[in-house]
């Protein structure tokens, strides 16, 4: 029986013939196998090629990293008989930090010649079996001190035909423990503090072990000693609960340094060991050898909870996580620190957290800080007891923090406890959002190509307000299918078949506000308020986007109360359209206006005079009086958003979903809730909100339909953009296989799409070439930023780290500067 | 569906031989193929005292759209076909050809001769003051009136109606509007023929060399084909980086601003005895272009977050033509700087030159994260303008650029890199650069910021 880790790097380790590529092949899938020969062939097509060797290895070595990497069981099938051959797949194994284990399987040199010489492909003469035999005696005694954690060796053909692999699941692997756990910071001695906690906890701390009745299990991040006032009553405490199962723990590095004391190696007796030592000196020696053994079976980190949790005393990095070596072991006791000190002389320590982007949660100690902050999925529960802060234990997976505060300061800190400050800025790292990145976002899978992240990078970080207030952008909307109507490009019946084909049976006709689209982040304290466009830049600016926000802060006040929530994010309309597009709208439409305005008359005059001459420019000039009736009509269509504005006086926002609270998405919610939330606002401030008029109409019935047919048709004749039509039930409707649905369609007016498509678009001729449109990008789109924002709301929902919810933000500017035809 | 319209007037008798001078019989509607639609000639009036020809464009905006590549909005809503432009002026040069050439089979005279005309142009893009500038030095009476909006929108427009009297050439008179046309309108063109410097000399032969505004008119002449090339990149609305930005500010100077303050990032580089550098924000690629030259650079990187900024950088130092070894001194890589990027970690110098003040300041913290706490290079260089300096700008108002989010004063600058260089380990010292002025002090300031010894 051979004993594998799960995850390893094993070296098959024995000369040519001895079998190797057949044991090899009836203990492992071939994926798992790398053969020395098939690299050879690989690079020299030719498996014998010694010349190859170098360049084979090389490409070798490669591939296991990238198996080890992905945490893949690889085998490597090479004779392995040279020191320098083995030294290379042990650096490939440390460098991933996995075990390298060697099976070395020794037959007699007679049996191996047979097996050669029956294979035409062998040319190498007896005496280089011979020389391999002599290596592979010489490799047998140095295999353990080359760094082999565990060498199997089998002696004979019958052995090796009868071996069998076990595989064994690593000491950090307790991924079946689902808990519920209570993950209790550095007590540092701190004993009476650390009963009051379990007691508060739930733990019966009368009893021994301390056992919860609930079953829960205590987890301690390590440094139970030094410093403080009881250091053998904590770790009696803890044992005994680890000893009784209610308990796991894993060392820190004021244990590990009291081992080596204990063992009696040289270490400084200094950071509070002292006052441990002496404090167990008045201990029965059955109990200090007790602790030295408990601190010596302690593993350095653990994966418990399905891998969704990892718990070590000075936090991990992901690519350490479940992983073997004295490196990992080393970050797990004291951290990564940078070799500088600070001014009070303590190592400055490398922020990995800052730079954390697994998905496991980390939780960890070992250094003091004030309060207990979420940074990227990780948390420090270290709050300071022994300094006069308080014991912290994080409740899993609720997530709750409790704490109990210290009796007193049982030691003075070398540097004082950092004075509180706002949520630690995880900061952005530019390998979140660049280069080709594809995203699984739940909603669906996209791929965001480079030249796509490299203009949204521009817009994002010249243009855009601070990334971690920008929690979802807009999706664009897609069009009803084209109508074949008379006259009309797009129609309200176009919209209904639509929501049909997509399995809705009852929809909401939003009037759809022409103006400028706004996402409007407000809370009840008014910090982190703002207001943002659909590519996330500020508004006006802060002398008119503050007073705004004031304004919607101040009616949002009941809703806070009533959703229970510190912070709400609307999705409106601004409008009018002038207050944010007044440049857009004189440099492209007016002008195009003023410019048809005048220079058709002009033209009509020239052709009367003449016509008078008694010349025929009859066809002629019908073609110019109908393009003045023409650009008289798209005139008007842009004329009815322009209304006058001075600062916010005329400035009105249309709100019509409510997208997320705290700990809240309300993609849910259907537009009924939606809209009755909006009314409350424009309840409490008429001025400020504008309405949003609606029809709500099940598909199918006829009359409905015909009278929301009606409804637009009078909308848009009184010089409204259209409607947005969406399934009533909510933003995150799916269809029948489960797969998302357009949120809703717009269907615009035909006087509105003059502006668009120009003004003589309705011509027949005109309206018969547009018919062709495509529609098939747009909507890929439309969903596709659909699917991410919802992605994204979830995420702001689940007060995810900043990273997480910003790529998904990214990738919908990306996905905007996508080319698609921008009348759609 | 006739768009664009120009008439010509004469009224030198016998008026109806601008017939024979256009090739254009008055008694007739005349129709020509053009490559953007359809072009008429005819005549509102012709008696021997006054005849006026118009010629009308009827613009195909199908046609017109064939001829680009674009997503932006504009190429579907635009005025072309309503403004007199170069889509007119090729119109005209097609349909009056032999009358441009200064050509008459039949009245070779009064080709030659200065005669009273009257051109109007009702719809044509461009200030009455440019109009003035542009045809008052040969020799017309310029009457331009703006074009207003709506009443609803108030204020007017970028069009003027455009007249013109006085007693020119025929001949002459046609090149000036086939010329000063699409110079006028200055608006994006779609239209481009492969000849346009030809074209330009040929019809500007004997008045364009002379001409007050010649610089003017052959820059917009000849801009279109750079606008023509850079419209995809408009897509996104990026306000296009000016690197010499002072360069059109009024003020006289020797050596440009610009210059100095390159020569004053080199010295700080040199001093700092920095071999591998990073220009952060590099923008068209000057600075890069400067450290090149000198072999104590050893490794040059230069980011920008603008991609076309890096297409700038790398033509301007021919990238693709430099040899390997000189080649791999430098790199030109996108980055933003409110972002961490472990690329730029462990360089001997980073330059923030003209680069904090496109910043809004309510990112710079995050800038300052990454640069001085993330990358974290020995030693950083940052110029920025000194606002107290403006003052001296004569007609400036606001700021020097249309993208600076902030203009800093003396003071306001050394409290923001003090406060920087004590939070991130650094110590700082303050340079003028540029000429200075006893009281507002020079127009730009720079500071250097060191690492700090390490405690070790």
């Amino acid at each position: 029986m051979i004993d594998v880790p799960e995850l390893a790097l094993v070296a098959l380790v024995g000369i040519s013939g001895s079998g190797k590529s057949t044991f090899a092949r009836t203990h492992f899938k071939p994926t798992q196998v790398l053969s020395s020969d098939y690299f050879r062939g690989l690079v020299a097509d030719d498996e014998n090629d010694q010349s190859a060797s170098a360049d084979a290895f090389e490409v070798l070595h490669y591939v296991a990293g990238k198996r080890l990497a992905a945490g893949r069981l690889t085998v490597v099938d090479a004779t392995n008989l040279q020191p320098h051959a083995r030294a290379g797949l042990i650096k490939v194994a440390r460098e991933h930090d996995v075990l390298p284990v060697a099976i070395v399987l020794d037959v007699p040199e007679s049996v191996a010649w047979e097996r050669t010489e029956g294979r035409a492909d062998r040319t190498f003469g007896r005496p280089v079996l011979t020389r391999m035999g002599r290596d592979l005696r010489r490799s047998l005694g140095s295999l353990a001190r080359e760094g082999f954690r565990k060498v199997h060796v089998l002696r004979g053909v019958d052995e090796i035909a009868g071996a069998e692999i076990r595989y064994a699941k690593l000491f950090n692997d307790k991924r079946e423990l689902t808990g519920p756990f209570d993950i209790i910071g550095d007590v540092h001695g701190c004993h009476a503090e650390l009963v009051a906690l379990l007691t508060k906890l739930g733990y019966d701390v009368s009893r021994a072990g301390a056992p919860h009745p609930a079953g829960r299990t205590a987890i301690f991040v390590g440094d139970l000693v030094d410093r403080g006032p009881d250091s053998p009553g904590v770790l009696r405490l803890v044992m005994s609960m680890v000893a009784a199962g209610s308990a796991i723990c894993v060392p820190g590095n004021h244990e590990q340094k009291l081992a080596r004391k204990l063992n009696g190696r040289n270490v400084q007796l200094t950071h509070g060991l002292p006052e441990t030592l002496a404090q167990l000196e008045s201990e029965p020696a059955e109990f200090v050898a007790e602790v030295k053994t408990f601190i010596e079976g302690l593993v350095s980190h653990y994966v418990l909870d399905d891998g969704k949790l990892v718990v070590a005393h000075a936090g991990l990095k992901e690519a350490y996580q479940g992983r073997a070596s004295g490196r990992v072991r080393s970050f797990a006791l004291y951290g990564e620190t940078t070799g500088e000190t600070d001014e009070y002389g303590l190592p400055v320590r490398y922020p990995w957290a800052r730079d954390y982007r697994g998905s496991a949660a980390v939780v960890y100690g070992h250094v003091p800080t004030p309060t207990p902050e979420w940074i990227n999925n990780t948390i420090c529960l270290d709050t300071g007891c022994v300094f006069g802060g308080s014991l912290t234990a994080l409740r899993w997976p609720t997530r709750e923090l409790v704490s109990v505060p210290a009796a007193r300061e049982y030691y003075a800190p070398v540097r004082p406890l950092r004075e509180a400050t706002t949520r630690p800025d995880e900061g952005l790292d530019l390998a979140d959002v660049t280069g080709r990145r594809h995203l699984d976002y739940g909603y669906g899978r996209t791929t965001v190509n480079a030249e796509n992240a490299a203009a949204a990078l521009e817009v994002m970080s010249r243009f855009a307000l601070d990334p971690a207030t920008l929690g979802w952008l807009p999706p664009t909307m897609a069009p009803c299918s084209t109508s074949n109507l008379d006259g009309y490009l797009e129609h309200p019946a176009t919209a209904f078949a639509d929501l049909r084909a997509a399995g809705v049976d009852k929809v909401v006709c939003e009037e759809k506000h022409m103006g400028s689209r706004a996402v409007v982040r407000v809370s009840r304290t008014g910090s982190g308020d703002a207001i943002w466009t659909r590519t996330g830049r500020p508004f006006f600016g802060p002398a008119l986007d503050q007073p705004l926000l004031e304004r919607v802060r101040t009616a949002a006040a009941p809703l806070f109360a009533d959703l229970d929530t510190d912070w709400l994010l609307l999705d409106c309309e601004l409008l009018p359209w002038s207050a944010k597009a007044g440049g857009l709208i004189r440099d492209q439409y007016a002008g195009v206006g003023a410019a048809g305005r005048h220079a058709l008359p002009a033209a009509l005059a020239v052709l009367d005079q003449v016509a008078a001459r008694g010349l025929d420019v009859g066809a002629l000039r019908d073609r110019i009086e109908l393009r003045s009736s023409e650009i008289a009509g798209y005139s008007a269509a842009y004329r009815s958003y322009v209304r006058p504005t001075d600062g916010l006086t005329g400035v009105t926002l249309a709100p019509f979903a409510l997208l997320a609270g705290v700990g809240v998405s309300y993609a849910s919610k259907d537009h009924g809730w939606h809209l009755a939330q909006a009314d409350r606002l424009v309840a409490a401030d008429a001025e400020i909100f504008t309405p949003t008029r609606r029809k709500i109409v099940e598909l199918g019935d006829a009359a409905a339909e015909a009278d929301a047919t009606d409804w637009w048709l009078s909308l848009t004749a009184a010089g409204g953009e259209g409607m947005v039509v969406k399934p009533y039930a909510g933003l995150a409707v799916t269809d029948a296989k489960g797969r998302l649905v357009q949120p809703g369609v717009k269907c615009r007016g035909r006087e509105y799409l003059r502006i668009i498509y120009g003004p003589e678009y309705t011509r027949p001729e005109q309206l018969a070439r547009l018919r062709k449109r495509n529609l098939g990008r747009k909507r890929s789109l439309a969903l596709r930023e659909h699917g991410l924002g919802l992605a994204a709301l979830d995420r702001l929902a689940e007060g995810a780290p900043t990273w997480r919810v910003h790529e998904l933000v990214f990738a919908i500017l990306a996905a905007e500067s996508e080319p698609v035809d921008p009348r759609l | 569906m006739v768009d664009v319209l120009l008439t010509v007037t004469t009224t030198r008798p016998p008026a109806t031989d601008l017939g024979y001078l256009l090739v254009k019989h008055p008694g007739k509607v005349h129709q020509f193929d053009v490559p953007t639609g359809t072009a008429y000639v005819l005549y509102p009036e012709a008696t021997e005292d006054r005849c006026t020809a118009a010629l009308l464009l009827d613009v195909d905006p199908a046609r017109l759209r064939a001829q680009q590549e674009s997503f932006e909005l504009g190429a579907y809503v635009n005025d072309r076909p309503y403004a007199a432009s170069s889509l007119l002026a090729g119109a005209l040069a097609k349909v009056f050809r032999s009358a441009l050439r200064g050509a008459s089979k039949d009245r070779p005279e009064l080709a030659a001769e200065a005669i009273p005309l009257r051109i109007r142009v009702p719809v044509l893009g461009g200030s009455t003051e440019l109009a003035t500038r542009l045809f008052a030095p040969l020799g017309w009476a310029v009457t331009a009136e703006p074009i207003p909006f709506e009443p609803e929108i108030g204020g007017n427009s970028r069009y003027v109606d455009l007249s013109l009297s006085g007693t020119v050439r025929l001949a002459d008179a046609l090149n000036h509007l086939y010329v000063l046309l699409p110079v006028l309108d200055d608006a994006k063109h779609y239209w481009v023929a492969p000849d346009e410097i030809e074209k330009l000399l040929r019809s500007g032969a004997g008045w364009l060399a002379g001409h007050p505004e010649k610089v003017l008119i052959a820059r917009r002449y000849l801009a279109h084909r750079r606008h023509l090339a850079e419209s995809a990149l408009a897509r996104l609305e990026v306000a296009e980086e000016n690197p010499d930005e002072e360069s059109e500010l009024p003020v006289a100077r020797k050596v440009s601003l610009a210059e100095q303050r390159r020569a004053a990032v080199l010295a700080a580089l040199t001093e700092a005895d920095a071999a591998r550098v990073i220009d952060l924000g590099c923008g068209g690629g000057a600075l890069l272009a400067a450290l090149i030259k000198d072999r104590r650079f050893t490794e040059i990187v230069g980011t920008d977050v603008s991609s076309r900024a890096l297409d700038q950088a790398t033509r301007r130092l021919r990238l693709d033509r430099l040899p390997t070894r000189q080649k791999d001194r430098i790199k030109i890589w996108q980055s933003a700087l409110t972002y961490r990027d472990d690329r730029l970690r462990g360089y001997d110098a980073a330059v923030l030159m003209e680069v904090i003040e496109h910043v809004d300041l309510p990112r710079l913290p995050a800038l300052e994260a990454s640069v001085f706490g993330h990358a974290h290079p020995r030693t950083v260089v940052v110029t920025t303008p000194n606002a107290e300096y403006n003052v001296h700008y004569e007609g400036l108002t606001g700021m020097r650029h249309s993208d600076h989010r902030f203009e800093w004063t003396r003071a306001e600058f050394r409290s923001w890199a003090s406060e920087t260089a004590e939070r991130y380990g650094y110590t700082v010292e303050f340079r003028p650069v540029g000429e200075e002025h006893e009281t507002t002090g020079a127009p730009t300031q720079l500071a250097i910021f060191k690492e700090k010894e390490a405690t070790a």
